[in-house]
This record gives structure tokens, sequence and C-alpha cells, in this order.
């Protein structure tokens, strides 16, 4: 299997632990279309963090960036023959905000694709769009709502975030899909079921590992939680309103 | 913003009682929290080191997606990076060099995360 025919290595050292999508799987406009949109939202996330971003949060953004690059690498076994990652967008937002949290994710697919050739550089925009933005963003838009519904988030943290991150997983996976059906890659009627039906069985695996490593920072280190901003916002007019 | 004033920062923020048992504990915390970050980045580590040897060298979803419906041939990319398929060349052992490269992978999102974070979070509008 030859992934990486444009590169000079060895066929032995070309069996990749990862693949994210290829520049080639999705036509030029379309790659620049998601380079376009993605850079946007990039640029939203740096003035809102700018505003919001806790000091403290920066330890934390580090360790999430290490740690979902690190879980990036490890392809659990699904269904099948196939193998499938962590993307680990909801848990970045879960921990640090939505605009924190994309950034963060951004880093880390810009450093597999510079540094590792593990998904296209004119493609990126559509990686980051798809593996980062979506669960940033749209991830945690559900699970505010599934928190909602769980009688709040100190209650339902746990399962919101496992529920969004299978959900995270199942956008990304349909967002592809229609990347590579507008580029004319393959047609609807075999790439949607085929993407969406591989990945019902790996956004499992994104639900553990999100639910799992929420479960542990909000037992080990609850603190932590109230750095995101729109919960220190909170603290802080709870604590401002206590002394008046 | 130097090295003595991370440990500055989780203090100030928090409303301590003001008495004079306040500071010793608040200081206590910041140095948990040194040691929390440093478990963290350990646990990504051994991620790398345990794990991504471990991973499942079956096509993930899209790749498998790719192959059964034929376009598995588009799979290149025009820039081939640097250290391609998380390989390390030179280093014949495939373990050690998907360890290494992996470790090196988390050693530069974490520097890159961390100038980013300080350049963000520095001045609030």
């Amino acid at each position: 299997m030859d992934l990486f025919a444009i590169a000079t290595v060895p066929a032995a050292a070309a069996v990749d632990p990862s693949l994210h999508a290829a520049d080639r799987f999705l036509a030029v406009p379309v790659s620049l279309l998601f380079w376009a949109i993605t850079l946007v939202v990039l640029g939203i996330s740096v003035r809102q963090a700018n505003r919001t971003l806790d000091e403290r949060s920066i330890p934390l953004m580090g360790v999430m960036a290490a740690f979902i690059f690190a879980a990036q690498m490890f392809n659990f076994q699904v269904v099948g023959g196939t193998s499938g990652h962590l993307l680990g967008g909801v848990l970045a937002a879960v921990l640090l905000g939505p605009w924190a949290g994309t950034l963060v994710m951004a880093c880390v697919v810009i450093v597999q694709g510079l540094v590792f050739s593990d998904g296209g550089l004119l493609v990126m925009g559509a990686n980051i769009f798809n593996m980062g933005i979506v669960g940033t963003l749209g991830g945690f838009a559900v699970y505010r709502v599934l928190c909602g519904l769980f009688r709040g988030e100190d209650r339902g943290r746990v399962p919101a975030a496992a529920i969004a991150g299978w959900l995270s997983v199942m956008g990304a996976a349909l967002m592809m899909s229609l990347e590579l059906i507008v580029s004319g890659t393959s047609p609807a009627e075999l790439v949607l079921p085929a993407m969406l039906g591989v990945h019902l069985f790996i956004g499992i695996g994104e639900a553990l590992v999100t639910g799992a490593a929420v479960a542990f920072i909000a037992t080990t280190r609850r603190d932590l939680l109230d750095l995101r901003p729109d919960r220190a916002a909170r603290v802080a007019e709870r604590a401002g309103a206590v002394p008046a | 913003m130097t090295a003595s004033d991370v440990e500055k920062v989780p203090v100030e923020p928090r409303p301590e009682p003001a008495t004079a048992s306040a500071t010793a504990p608040a200081r206590r915390r910041s140095r948990v929290g040194r040691w929390w970050w440093a478990a963290g980045i350990a646990i990504a580590a051994l991620v790398v080191v345990i794990l991504a040897p471990l991973a499942s060298p079956d096509p993930d979803g899209l790749e498998r997606v790719a192959a059964d419906t034929g376009f598995i041939e588009r799979a290149t990319n025009f820039w081939g990076g640097i250290l391609n398929g998380y390989a390390i060349p030179g280093i014949d052992d495939p373990r050690v060099s998907t360890i290494l490269s992996g470790l090196l992978g988390v050693a530069i999102v974490v520097a890159i995360v961390f100038v980013l974070g300080r350049v963000v979070a520095r001045r609030k509008a």
C-alpha cells in the first residue's frame, strides 16, 4: 500500500500509524474554501481567547495538546480490519473552552501535517475544520445543551462529554464525506454509508476516552474546570455578589 | 513574563482571607499545579511510549473507506513532511522510531501551544 508515493521514504517506513485526509482527496477549490473558513474561525478564536483566556490555563493547554497529539498516534481496533483514533476536540473544549480548544486542535493538526506529513497541507484547512472545529465549537455546543438536560454541568459533565464526543466523530465523518462528494472524489451513495458506518464504532472510543478524561480531571483537579472562561466568569460573578 | 512570575499568577486573582496563614496554602497549591502539569505531560509521554507502538496497523476509518470506495490512490501529499509516517530515518527498530518521533511531536506541540498561549493571553482588551 503506497500511501506516501510522493515522499522519498522507503516503503517499510511508510507504514503509518494514522492518516488524515491527503491533499489529492479533495478538489483544490474545496480545499481552499475550507482553508478560508478555518482561518476565519482561527482568527475569531485568537480574539476571543485574547479576551477571555486565563493565563493559568496555559499549562492545561500544553497538557491537552500533548495528550491529544499522543492519543492520535494510538489507533485502536474497531470492526472489520479497521482502526480509529481519538480526535479530542470535545475534550479540549470542555476543559479549555471552545476558543482555546480550537487553537490547541489547530496546533496539533498543523504539527502532524508539517512535521509528519500526517494529512496534507492543502487539505489542512479541512482537516482542522473536521477534526478540530466540528468538535470544539459544534461538539461543545452539544455538550452545553446536554449538560442542561442532565440538570447541570456538575452532575452531567461525564455523560454529556461522552455523547458530544461520539457526535463530534460522526460530525467529522459527515463533513469529510461531504467534502469528498463535492470534490467528486467519491459518490454520495458509496462514501456516506461507508464513512458514517465505520465511524459509528470509532466514535465509541472517542466517547469512552472523552468521558474518562473529564471524569479523571473532575476528581483529581476540580479547580481546573473553573478556569474555562464561561465558568470563571460565573465564579467571579458569584464571588463578587456575596460580600455586597 | 519570567519563571518567577508564573508562580505569582495563580495566587493573586484568588481572594484569600487576610490572615497570616493565607499565603502558605496558596503557594502550596501552585506547587501542586506544577506537579500536576508535569504529570499531565508524563501521561502523554506514556501514551506515546506504551500505546503508540501497539497501535493497530489496520487502516483507519477514512483510509478504509478510501480503499473500499476506490480513491486510496489519491492518498498523496504535496509536502512529504520531515519525519514522514512518524518514523525517524536511520532507526531500524520501528517501535523505537515511532516512540522517538512521537516524543518529539509531543515536545513540539507543547512548545508551540505554550508560546501561543502566552502571546494570546497577554494584553487583555
